[in-house]
């Protein structure tokens, strides 16, 4: 039967009456298989050829790499990029770009210089009594700040600014014009118009205004005359026109408009500090009409919001916001022209810093961030030339980074031949490890001193033991540096070498500093009452409990090293590690013991730090940020003083005066200043740190034709290896094919 | 057929509000409302006064399941349990806690998780089968015993690894695809290649020593003996009677799955950057966001009971002497 069949094969088209179509077919089919062995190899000659000169992987368009844009990765999405709600990294990284605050950070200048952005000068500060006259700061009941706009800056294009002969265009619509609507750019017709004072009033309003749950009203509330009753009336306030609440109708007793292009903000008393708010996104201009479009009906159920669709005036326009995918920053075609600094230190211009000084920015025209959830897609991506800047992980940390002989920290020999380089920077924040001195153990009795002085002791002892050098080593790649007091270097207050020395738990040493030995804690630990670590009360070793989100086999060795440390002093610690949530309502309710916390500065300036230990801020009494609930009459005393003092040399001693009190009271061990370690490529130019502007983008520039030729020589494909498969599976399937034909005449047999 | 249908519609209402209820407790045994706005407000300077507006603004100051306060029908409809689930059974999704629409996102995300699952999918199914019917038709030779062997190896092999080895070497070693990304429209095809590849090499193990069993299982029985004593060859014996006379096991685990394609794959969307569903409830779970939380569970159980349903429809089609009464 077997043999009938095949003898069909062989049977005369015609004879075995096949019509025309299946004759061709069968022609056709006897050709390729005669042919085949050619056509693979053409094919693959093709395919070669195809290969040569051009790049498979590429994520991007085939002509992106030549064009001026900016590739970079993010990892979280941002949730809010409303100005007034926004209050993460990851959210500034864009809006920073698109909003104008009236003051920015100087790029170049250290330590950090503030000057005008969007106004003529900086803000004309003066000093007022009850009466508003003129008095000196020391005196001042007030203090008005009178910030002057400079004329003709733009608004970007926006659906919200768009006119017809009857006035807006897309203002007022109904729900049921919104039907084929979904996202911004469905509205086709865009408009514009110049930036006045009264946006920046707007915008004063809109942070006082309760609903829009900014995370500086209470701050704001604290400062500004008048903002505090603006909130509680806020609640009350009804929408004047379709869903909006016009806050032109409202006004704050200390937020005046002077005229079109000024406007003053008086606050209570003096608060220096107050300008680097200035800086921030909170302060930038926020255009009525604006709001007023994203709050017509419908527009909220469609996701077209202020917090997904920023309009300002800055270098950049968001023009895709798809954070499960990617953001995508385009030129601003109204923005006004910012020049880039021509003023710098001799480092900048060896660095090349001041090439492009004078020129007119922005220097790319677009910034594609593209989601990147793992680090290792992100790395290997950075490493092929597709994203033009990186941070370090932990796991390609060696890749990246070896140690000289001197410890300093260089590229290893595979990155610098690729052309990468390295920044670090010492971050302005601090990681430390607290004591609820609201705790009996590790705070002490309030009411009795000599209690307080064996905590201390206690609490002394546990800070010399504690080796944050080792734990920066073993745990940061020797990412940090050690800190001797809250303070970390580029805030003024902070002291280098021998000068800013924690002589309670150091020795300067060889011109270096040196942790006091073991011994010298134990010492100290016998004289709180604990000798070898034993609580004289049980008699068995003390135990102390430490308060963690971390847990699993990930922070394992973390946990255990921290057990290790206390077990040097003979003491036990206990970790109790709870949820994200649970960890929250201990710190609340003060029923932590010891904790992990950590401070990213606002601003530049010792309050910023000095304030997590004020007594009057504590976590479990005032809701404050002092995590610890340390309380001490003397620092509280010279924190008010500090804190509305000029950076002088009498500043700079109440400030030594008050980290020496934290040094002997030990409320934390101060822990370390995170070193930020970031890589960039040759191609990307003007990558210097600034660890408080985040509208540095447009100071950035990309050297296009210099990344087209390393992709391309960085990402040729290898073909090879799919030959020696495609082998291999012939290979395979050769003997399998010969049995199955096997088998089936034995079949027939 | 019909009625059957029916009446497992009506079976499902009580098992939806049982999932709900137990989302619903779940989640407020681990968060309290406060914690939720907590997260939702940043973790700095965040006031008492901000978060008791945030819980007002969302409906989260209300009582969890009874409101002693309340009288008559008020008492068990003025709470948080109902406030946020009797929409849920008229499939309205409502907005999240961060105020983006859900409906919307759902619609925009299932499309590149689908866009992943179904080739992957499509293509591990007839890779499995195929590869399957070859052990079993050279069941006992060094050919089967080697090839079992290589699937339990497979199989053995964290799905990570497939994912990070597939980058390193296809993407990164041999720079023969994008190691992560998307787009949209066909410009996506290029990024769904490596991550399908993938998903299909990393179930051949699991899969083929699968089917590989219940083919065999079908292979020694009286109708297969009487296929062959009839002449028939030994690849139409596999294909026409051992492969139909095996496809309701395969189709339990198929056609049940097949609703839930578009809820998407975490690991892979993850590492591959693509933008579909995988992450959405894990995310929101991570972020507190109950609105998305309840809503994705209670998604996933209606598409679970849908697909229950194919299946037994399925088995009609692939036998039958099944009939749904």
């Amino acid at each position: 039967m077997i043999e009938a069949t095949r003898g069909g094969h062989g049977c005369h088209p015609k004879a075995c009456n096949l019509p025309e179509s299946s004759i061709l077919i069968k022609d056709i089919q006897r050709k390729i298989r005669l042919l085949w062995p050619q056509l693979v190899l053409i094919f693959a000659a093709g395919f070669l050829s195809a290969c040569d000169n051009a790049v498979l992987n590429s994520p991007y368009p085939a002509n992106a790499p030549k064009q001026s844009i900016f590739y970079s990765s993010f990892t979280e999405r941002p949730k809010h990029l409303d100005p007034a709600r926004s209050y993460s990294s990851n959210e500034w990284a864009f809006i920073s770009q698109i909003y104008e605050p009236p003051l920015q950070y100087h790029f170049l200048k250290r330590p950090y210089v503030l000057e005008p952005l969007t106004l003529k000068t900086m803000p004309i500060v003066t000093y007022l009594d009850d009466k508003g006259n003129l008095v000196s700061a020391e005196q001042a009941l007030y203090t008005e700040y009178e910030l002057s706009l400079k004329p003709g800056i733009r608004f970007q294009p926006h659906p919200a600014f768009a006119r017809n002969q009857d006035g807006y265009r897309y203002w007022p619509m109904s729900e049921s014009e919104l039907t084929d609507k979904y996202t911004l750019d469905d509205f086709t017709e865009q408009g514009d118009r110049e930036l006045t004072a009264e946006d920046y009033v707007y915008q004063i309003k809109r942070l006082a205004y309760v609903p829009n749950h900014s995370p500086v009203a209470g701050l704001m509330s604290e400062h500004i005359v008048g903002f505090a009753d603006f909130m509680k009336s806020s609640k009350n306030l009804k929408p004047s026109q379709q869903d909006w609440v016009d806050l032109r109708d409202h006004s704050i007793e200390g937020v005046t408009l002077v005229d079109r292009y000024t406007w003053r903000i008086r606050i209570h008393k003096t608060y220096p500090q107050f300008e680097y708010w200035l800086a921030m996104n909170f302060f930038a201009p926020m255009a009525w009409e604006v709001e007023r479009f994203y709050q017509q009906p419908g527009m909220e159920s469609r996701n077209i919001t202020l917090n997904w669709y920023p309009v300002g005036t800055g270098p950049f326009v968001l023009t895709e916001n798809n954070p499960n995918l990617r953001m995508v920053l385009s030129k601003n075609p109204n923005f006004h022209g910012e020049r880039y600094p021509t003023e710098g230190s001799v480092v900048d211009r060896n660095s090349g810093m001041l090439d492009d000084a004078g020129k007119v920015m922005p220097f790319i025209d677009m910034a594609i961030y593209s989601l990147e959830k793992e680090a290792i897609p992100r790395w290997n991506k950075f490493l092929q030339g597709y994203y033009d800047n990186s941070g370090i992980a932990s796991d390609s940390f060696d890749q990246a980074i070896q140690f000289g002989a001197s410890g300093d920290a260089n590229l290893t020999d595979a990155m610098a031949e690729k052309g990468i380089q390295l920044s670090t920077a010492v971050e302005t924040s601090i990681f430390y490890m607290g004591f609820n001195m609201k705790d009996p153990v590790v705070g002490g009795d309030l009411n009795d001193p000599v209690d307080q002085l064996r905590a201390q002791k206690l609490r002394r002892a546990i800070a010399m033991a504690f080796d944050w050098e080792e734990y920066i080593s073993i745990f940061l790649n020797g990412r940090g540096e050690i800190a001797h007091g809250p303070l970390p270097p580029g805030i003024f207050g902070y002291k280098e070498g021998e000068a800013g020395l924690n002589r309670e738990l150091y020795k300067w040493q060889n011109g270096a500093p040196k942790r006091k030995s073991i011994d010298q804690a134990k010492l100290l630990l016998a004289e709180a009452g604990y000798p070898e670590g034993r609580d004289p009360t049980t008699g068995s070793a003390l135990i102390l409990y430490y308060d963690t989100t971390q847990s699993g086999p990930g922070a394992k060795s973390l946990l255990q090293w921290y057990r290790n440390q206390f077990e040097k002093l003979g003491i036990e610690l206990i970790i109790r590690s709870s949820d994200y949530n649970r960890f929250q309502e201990k710190m609340m309710k003060g029923s932590a013991q010891i904790f992990s916390w950590g401070w990213n500065a606002d601003y530049p300036d010792p309050e910023n730090f000095l304030f997590l230990l004020h007594g009057p801020n504590g976590k479990v009494d005032a809701k404050g940020e002092n995590a610890a609930n340390f309380s001490n009459a003397e620092f509280d005393r010279l924190f008010d003083q500090m804190k509305s003092m000029p950076n002088t040399d009498e500043r700079q001693q109440v400030i030594d005066r008050m980290v020496e009190i934290l040094r002997e009271e030990s409320p934390w061990l101060f822990g370390f200043f995170p070193r930020a370690y970031s890589l960039h490529h040759a191609w990307y130019r003007n990558a210097l740190p600034h660890l408080m502007a985040n509208n540095t983008l447009k100071y950035k520039r990309i050297d296009g034709d210099l990344r087209s030729q390393q992709q391309l020589a960085w990402n040729q494909p290898v073909i090879w290896p799919l030959l020696v498969l495609l082998g291999l599976l012939i290979l395979v399937l050769y003997p399998a094919i010969r049995d199955y034909r096997a088998r089936q005449r034995r079949a027939a047999r | 057929m019909m009625a059957y249908l029916i009446r497992r519609m009506f079976y499902a209402i009580p098992i939806l509000i049982g999932v709900n209820l137990l989302t619903f407790v779940l989640f407020f045994v681990v968060n309290s409302a406060d914690d939720m706005a907590r997260l939702h407000l940043g973790n700095k300077r965040v006031t008492d006064a901000a978060i008791t507006e945030w819980k007002a603004e969302r409906g989260y100051d209300k009582p969890l399941v009874w409101n002693s306060q309340a009288s008559g029908m008020d008492a068990l409809t003025d709470t948080i349990f109902y406030q946020k689930s009797v929409k849920l059974f008229a499939f309205d999704f409502g907005s999240s806690d961060s105020g983006r629409h859900i409906g919307y996102d759902i619609s925009q995300r299932m499309w590149p998780s689908l866009a992943l699952a179904i080739p992957i999918m499509i293509v591990g199914l007839a890779v499995n089968i195929t590869f399957s019917l070859i052990l079993a038709f050279f069941r006992g030779s060094p050919l089967d015993f080697w090839g079992v062997v290589l699937c339990v190896a497979m199989m053995s092999i964290s799905g990570l690894f497939y994912i990070i080895g597939g980058q390193v070497l296809l993407g990164k070693l041999w720079s023969l695809f994008p190691i992560s990304g998307y787009d949209v429209g066909s410009n996506a095809a290029k990024f769904l290649v490596l991550p399908a590849l993938i998903g299909v090499v990393s179930a051949i193990g699991s899969g083929s020593r699968w089917y590989r069993t219940l083919f065999l299982e079908e292979i020694n029985k009286d109708f297969v003996r009487s296929a062959r004593a009839k002449g028939l060859s030994e690849a139409l014996v596999l294909a026409k009677h051992v492969f139909r006379n095996a496809l309701i096991p395969i189709l339990t685990g198929v056609v049940v799955v097949l609703p839930t394609l578009f809820m998407g794959s975490l690991l892979l969307e993850s590492f591959f950057g693509i933008p579909g569903l995988g992450s959405y409830t894990i995310d929101a779970i991570q972020s507190q966001d109950f609105a998305i939380v309840r809503a994705m569970v209670f998604l996933g159980a209606v598409l679970y009971i849908v697909g229950l349903l194919l299946t037994d429809i399925s088995y009609t089609l692939a036998d039958p002497r099944v009939r749904l009464d």
